[in-house]
């Protein structure tokens, strides 16, 4: 009996077609797509069923040059060996920035001595030669303490991990090795902020919701700065573009082929039109109003493809996306 | 010489009895903390909520439909493939080389880290049979995991019969599925159920291998029910459909900035918790009513 029942579990008829959005991706995009594919299906009072799942920009950018998701999260732009992928499988898609996500360096609230600090500082800290090498906080500036140097931030599977090293140390995914490494920001929040002598990065939404817990620090982004001086972390900074090179626009990218279907577009407008209140509700910085504009009008152009030609992008600035977008 | 003997007799005793109080402080600690945080969030709107990005609107009914579904997918196929296999190994096979091997290799099957389990299911199931990543898809995939187990206690419960039972039935002019039907089987019921619900409550708890196949973090719906309104009343419909389980809702919750999330993983796993010690309580009773009747 039991046995017949498996017989006609496995060979039972294969799933017909139903509408359903499928989205995948990064996880630092999640929580904004998840907003809002909520608010999305109540307007479509559940007629639509939205998906969303986390691989990762990397897993998910697979998935997606296969066919086999609609929408694709990602933290970064698509790269050179995915557009490849996607070219060779016939998939053809729309790149829409929609919000920032921008990383804070911290320190424990105990510590003294730091309220500012240096790209070069903390390339210092961070390239691969500073292993085993660069120990405690006076052998970076001389004025600091004779104190450890205890370093925390995101292990290498994170896009968190590869911006960061793109920004900091010029190359993606080089870094030291001998730090605490978690994928977890929560364990990097704690940690950071119970050893004086700790400096790590975590997102700035992380930042944020632990205000007294974590001690920001102001950074001084150098020659390619669009601005002289130390800036703080703040939504002011990041939507300006005042706060580099830690702050970048994360993306979606819609299948061309999944857009025949109506209800992918009604998706893509609702999610234009809905963003940026949903982006800060979940503690993100929305993008200027012009972005999301310039964006439907490139969507409903029907402009396919990335503005970003398959290169590593390092600190860019609202502007000059929206004039790589236009010109698009 | 005497005192010596009494002396390291009093140090093991001491040595054995921090071992046991650090463990259970440990587990104690870890429970309580889990209560403590997530039981007050625990209340029917939770339970019948689907995730959400406000913290307290959010619940957990797409998780919980989803690893019951899995779950009576895994047992389905689990139980009676480790059964068979269990009690082929022990009454029919010949003794030899290659079941020697088998043997050895079910054994080792049972140490593999899940993840690879994942990685050949996404490859086999998702791939090469287009199953999908679905329900289906999980539940063969777990029950892969959790085949080993199932096998072994099979085997051990069956060892525990003495032979003089199989003699005294052979004597009588039984056959050898007479012998298995009406007296291997249910002789070794309790063992089995031990070894089934055990199993099964280490297959409620993974995430690796099901992130592997691609189930779902946010997902707002059901699966499709099985009973339908038209002929034949009956779909396998929701076999098919997406999925998500609740380790993979409380990973997800942990992981978040917002400290509300961080409860509702707490209750979440309260509830993960429950249900495990639920299936081991249950494996404990059926354990002690098989041995209570089985007199030998």
């Amino acid at each position: 009996m039991k046995l017949m029942l498996i017989g006609v579990l496995l060979f039972s008829l294969k799933a017909f077609a139903q509408s359903i959005i499928k989205v995948d991706g990064s996880s630092t995009v999640f929580p904004i797509t998840e907003a809002v594919s909520e608010e999305f299906m109540k307007e479509k009072k559940n007629s639509v069923r939205i998906t969303v799942g986390i691989s990762g920009t990397g897993g998910g950018f697979k998935k997606f040059c296969r066919g086999e998701t609609d929408v694709q999260n990602a933290s970064r732009p698509i790269m050179k060996e995915e557009m490849k992928r996607c070219a060779e499988a016939g998939i053809k898609y729309y790149e829409i920035p929609v919000a920032y996500d921008a990383m804070t360096i911290a320190v424990s609230p105990q510590n003294n001595w730091v309220k500012d600090i240096t790209v070069d500082d903390l390339k210092k800290m961070w390239e691969p030669s500073a292993q085993g090498k660069i120990t405690r906080w006076n052998q970076v500036r001389n004025n600091w303490p004779d104190a450890p140097l205890k370093l925390f931030g995101a292990g290498s599977d994170s896009g968190t991990f590869d911006y960061f090293t793109e920004a900091i140390v010029g190359k993606a995914k080089s870094s030291r090795g001998d730090y605490t490494a978690s994928e977890d920001d929560n364990t990097l929040v704690l940690g950071i902020s119970q050893d004086k002598n700790a400096l790590g990065y975590v997102p700035y939404a992380y930042y944020e919701k632990n205000k007294t817990r974590l001690k920001a620090l102001a950074i001084n982004g150098g020659a390619k700065a669009p601005k002289r001086g130390s800036i703080l972390p703040s939504a002011k900074s990041v939507e300006d573009g005042t706060y580099f090179p830690l702050s970048r626009p994360i993306f979606i990218y819609i299948s061309a082929k999944s857009t025949e279907k109506l209800e992918i577009k009604d998706f893509v407008k609702f999610y234009l039109k809905n963003g940026p209140k949903l982006i800060k509700e979940v503690d993100y910085v929305p993008l200027p109003a012009r972005a999301y504009a310039q964006a439907e009008k490139n969507f409903n152009s029907q402009k396919i493809g990335t503005v970003f030609k398959g290169e590593p992008q390092v600190g860019i600035k609202i502007d000059k996306l929206l004039k790589m977008e236009a010109a698009h | 010489m005497w005192l010596k003997a009494k002396i390291y007799n009093f140090l093991f005793l001491t040595l054995s009895i921090a071992g046991f109080t650090i463990s259970i402080l440990t587990l104690f600690a870890l429970i309580a903390d889990l209560v403590v945080t997530g039981a007050p969030r625990i209340d029917f709107s939770f339970l019948t909520s689907f995730p959400s990005r406000n913290a307290d609107q959010a619940g957990i009914l797409s998780a919980s439909v989803g690893t019951l579904c899995v779950m009576l997918v895994t047992a389905l196929v689990a139980v009676p493939v480790g059964i068979a296999a269990g009690v082929y190994l022990e009454e029919y096979a010949p003794k030899n080389w290659l079941t020697t091997l088998i043997e050895i290799n079910i054994s080792n099957l049972a140490g593999v880290p899940s993840i690879v389990f994942g990685l050949m299911a996404l490859g086999l199931f998702v791939y090469k049979l287009s199953l999908g990543q679905s329900i289906l898809t999980a539940g063969l995939t777990l029950s892969l995991l959790i085949l080993p187990i199932v096998i072994v206690t099979t085997r051990e419960a069956i060892r525990a019969i003495p032979t003089g039972i199989r003699h005294a039935v052979y004597a009588l002019g039984a056959t050898k599925w007479q012998l298995v039907r009406d007296h291997i089987i249910p002789y070794s019921k309790g063992g089995i159920s031990t070894g089934v619900i055990i199993g099964l409550s280490r297959a409620i708890g993974e995430t690796a291998p099901l992130i592997t196949i691609g189930a779902l973090t946010f997902i707002a719906f059901l699966p499709n029910s099985p009973i339908t309104s038209h002929f034949p009343f009956i779909s396998f419909q929701w076999l098919h459909d997406p999925f998500t389980v609740l380790p993979i809702q409380m990973f997800n919750w942990v992981s978040r900035p917002q400290p509300e999330f961080h409860q509702n993983a707490a209750a979440a796993g309260v509830i993960l918790m429950s249900i495990t010690m639920i299936m081991n309580l249950g494996a404990i009773i059926v354990r002690l009513r098989f041995r209570k009747k089985v007199t030998w």
